[in-house]
Parts: C-alpha cells; sequence; structure tokens
C-alpha cells in the first residue's frame, strides 16, 4: 500500500487534499484527525470538570456518565486516529479486534463479579451486615457481639 | 471404472502451488502489528482487572482521594492527547513525502511524550516521597503496575520514535520506513486509548469513590 503512494507522489511535488483519499480506509485526511482531536478534547474535558467540580452530587451518577464518555472516547480513536473499521485488511483487524473486546469483557467483569462476592463471603465485618444476604451468619456474629 | 482412473496418471500430483502467490514485502506487517496491540490490549486488561479488585485495599494508608492531583492528570491527558494530533500530522507529512516536516511534527510528538513521562515520573516520586510508595498497600502496588506499564510503553515509544527519527534521516522515506512509522502510529494511539481507560477508571473513578 506504501508503494502505491510512493509511484504516485513520485510525479512531483504538486499535491493538495485530493492525495488522501487515494488510499480508502488506510490513513486520514487532515479533516478527519482534527475532527477525532476536537472530539477527543470535548469528551476529554467533560469528565474532568464533572469530577473536578462536583457538579453532580451523586458520585455514582458521575461514575457511569465518565464511564460512558470513555466508552465513546475509545470508539473517536478507533474510528479517527486508528482508522479502524471493517474492511482494513479484509476485515481480519475488525475480526481480532472483536476478539479482543470479548475476552477483555470476561477478564474484567469475571474477576470484578469472583472477587466481590469472594470479599463479601470472607469477611463478615460489623459494618458490612445490612449488605449481606446471609440472615444465619448476621444472627451468629450479633450473637457473638452481644456476648461480654 | 475406478481402477481406471486411478491407474491413468492423467498429471502428477502436486501438493504446493506450482508458483509461490507474489506478495511484496511487509504486505502482513501491519495485521501482524495489530494483533500484537491486540495482546498488549489484553496485558492492561489483566492489570485493570487487578487494579479493580485491589484498588480499595488501602491497607490502612492513603486512598486515591489524598493522593491524586487532577490538575496534573489533565496536563498529562493534555500531553499525551497532543502528541496523537502530531503524531497524526507526521503520517500526514509522511503520505506526501515531506521529509522535513515529518521529522517536524515526529520531534513535536517526542517532545509532547518527554513532557508525559516527566510529568508521570515527578507524580510518581512524588508519591513515593509522601510514602506511598508501591510497597505501603495493595492498592498502590496495582495503582504503580498499572500506570507504570503504560509509562514503560510511552517509553518504549519514545525510544523507538527516536530510532525512526535517525533511520529517516539517513535514508529518507523509503517503503520500509513508512511502514515502520505506520506501526509506531498505531502503537502510539493505542497507548493514548489506554490513557482514557487510565485516567477514567484509575484516577477520576478514584477521586469519585
Amino acid at each position: 500500500m506504501s508503494d502505491a503512494v510512493h509511484s504516485h507522489n513520485a510525479h512531483g511535488h504538486g499535491h493538495d487534499h485530493h492525495d488522501d483519499h487515494h488510499e480508502e480506509g488506510a490513513h486520514g485526511s487532515f479533516r478527519s484527525y482534527m475532527i477525532g482531536f476536537v472530539l477527543s478534547v470535548i469528551l476529554t474535558a467533560i469528565p474532568f470538570w464533572l469530577v473536578m467540580t462536583g457538579t453532580l452530587a451523586d458520585a455514582r451518577v458521575t461514575g457511569f456518565i465518565i464511564l460512558a464518555f470513555a466508552a465513546v472516547q475509545v470508539v473517536v480513536h478507533m474510528i479517527y486516529f486508528l482508522h479502524m473499521n471493517s474492511r482494513v485488511e479484509g476485515g481480519w483487524s475488525f475480526m481480532a479486534m472483536m476478539l479482543t473486546i470479548v475476552l477483555v469483557v470476561i477478564v474484567l467483569s469475571g474477576s470484578m463479579w469472583v472477587m466481590y462476592h469472594l470479599n463479601a463471603n470472607m469477611m463478615p465485618h460489623a459494618d458490612m451486615q445490612m449488605d449481606m444476604g446471609s440472615t444465619q451468619e448476621m444472627r451468629l456474629s450479633n450473637e457473638m457481639s452481644d456476648m461480654p | 471404472m475406478s481402477s481406471a482412473t486411478a491407474n491413468a496418471p492423467a498429471e502428477p500430483r502436486a501438493y504446493h502451488l506450482p508458483e509461490e502467490p507474489h506478495l511484496h514485502e511487509g504486505h502482513s506487517t501491519m495485521l501482524g502489528f495489530w494483533m500484537y496491540l491486540m495482546s498488549d490490549c489484553l496485558i492492561f486488561a489483566i492489570l485493570f482487572a487487578t487494579y479493580a479488585v485491589l484498588g480499595g485495599s488501602y491497607a490502612g494508608g492513603p486512598g486515591p482521594k489524598d493522593l491524586f492531583d487532577l490538575n496534573l492528570i489533565a496536563l498529562n491527558t493534555a500531553m499525551l492527547l497532543f502528541s496523537s494530533i502530531t503524531y497524526g500530522f507526521a503520517m500526514l507529512a509522511m503520505e506526501k513525502n515531506r521529509i522535513s516536516a515529518t521529522q517536524g511534527w515526529l520531534f513535536v510528538t517526542l517532545l509532547f511524550g518527554g513532557a508525559f513521562l516527566f510529568i508521570e515520573l515527578y507524580e510518581f516520586s512524588h508519591l513515593i516521597h509522601e510514602g506511598a510508595g508501591p510497597t505501603r498497600s495493595a492498592f498502590l502496588s496495582s495503582f504503580f503496575t498499572l500506570v507504570g506499564t503504560h509509562g514503560l510503553h510511552v517509553t518504549f515509544g519514545s525510544i523507538w520514535l527516536v530510532t525512526l527519527m535517525v533511520q529517516v534521516a539517513k535514508k529518507g522515506l523509503i517503503p520500509a520506513n513508512k511502514r515502520r512509522l505506520m506501526c509506531l502510529s498505531m502503537f502510539w494511539h493505542f497507548l493514548d486509548v489506554i490513557w482514557i481507560g487510565v485516567f477514567t477508571f484509575v484516577y477520576l473513578m478514584g477521586v469519585l469513590r
């Protein structure tokens, strides 16, 4: 693909933006890079602003919002900076990325799920009783704490 | 009938293509490099999962709220984002075979990358100086491992960048150098994608907690 550009550009130096469309999908143009950059700045600035000023009182809501912004920004980077689409390399890059996303989701959600339950079941602190489902253990630990 | 076909050697059996398909040098480099990036992505996924599990274990030590300075992180994020766009400009200059413009933008990218590393090292040294080093708690161990691994990637990316600048200076924008620059482009933008996860999940969510 770089050979094609090389032979094309060997004709002379009079190039303008038409050349940017020479290779479909593989490279970006000045415009696409700028779109990606501006979107990234916006998508970065808003989460920082939300957290640094504490505009939303509820930390949980803020957390979900900044995670959503991060997800959108990752997609923006993929499209405008990494020039990812389903046609690059005959679709194999896209396929590899999809497999990676599936694996990442399994690793992240699986680890957090397993370890959360491990923590919840292994550490029956007094302040965690309200969150626990096992009333039997609660009663037991209450009886134990009542003892002198 | 079956014996007739078996006995008639119409043409010798060939177990390979008579002629190797002609593929130009480096035709699979970009796909191969993408595969590497995806495996690198899995490494970061595991480090993120580790941080997600251990990030709340302060061992009675300082938590994210006490340690993280979001102004510094915002500055760092800006450095990496600027380096991403300047690398993009270097790629556009490369496509037009403008060697000096390419080298110039690569140098600007290197400066932004260096600024990022400088700020990160300043943050790390500040944390360690405050007694919040990687040995303090499980939270800090997983934090230094995740953010440090990302910083290490940026370090090696910067070394690679210098190497390619030397190669372009010596041999010009030959196809091999263009291919290498395109690989580094993917690497550099990939690191920016990982940083989105770091500043959101580690810093912003940490301060929220």
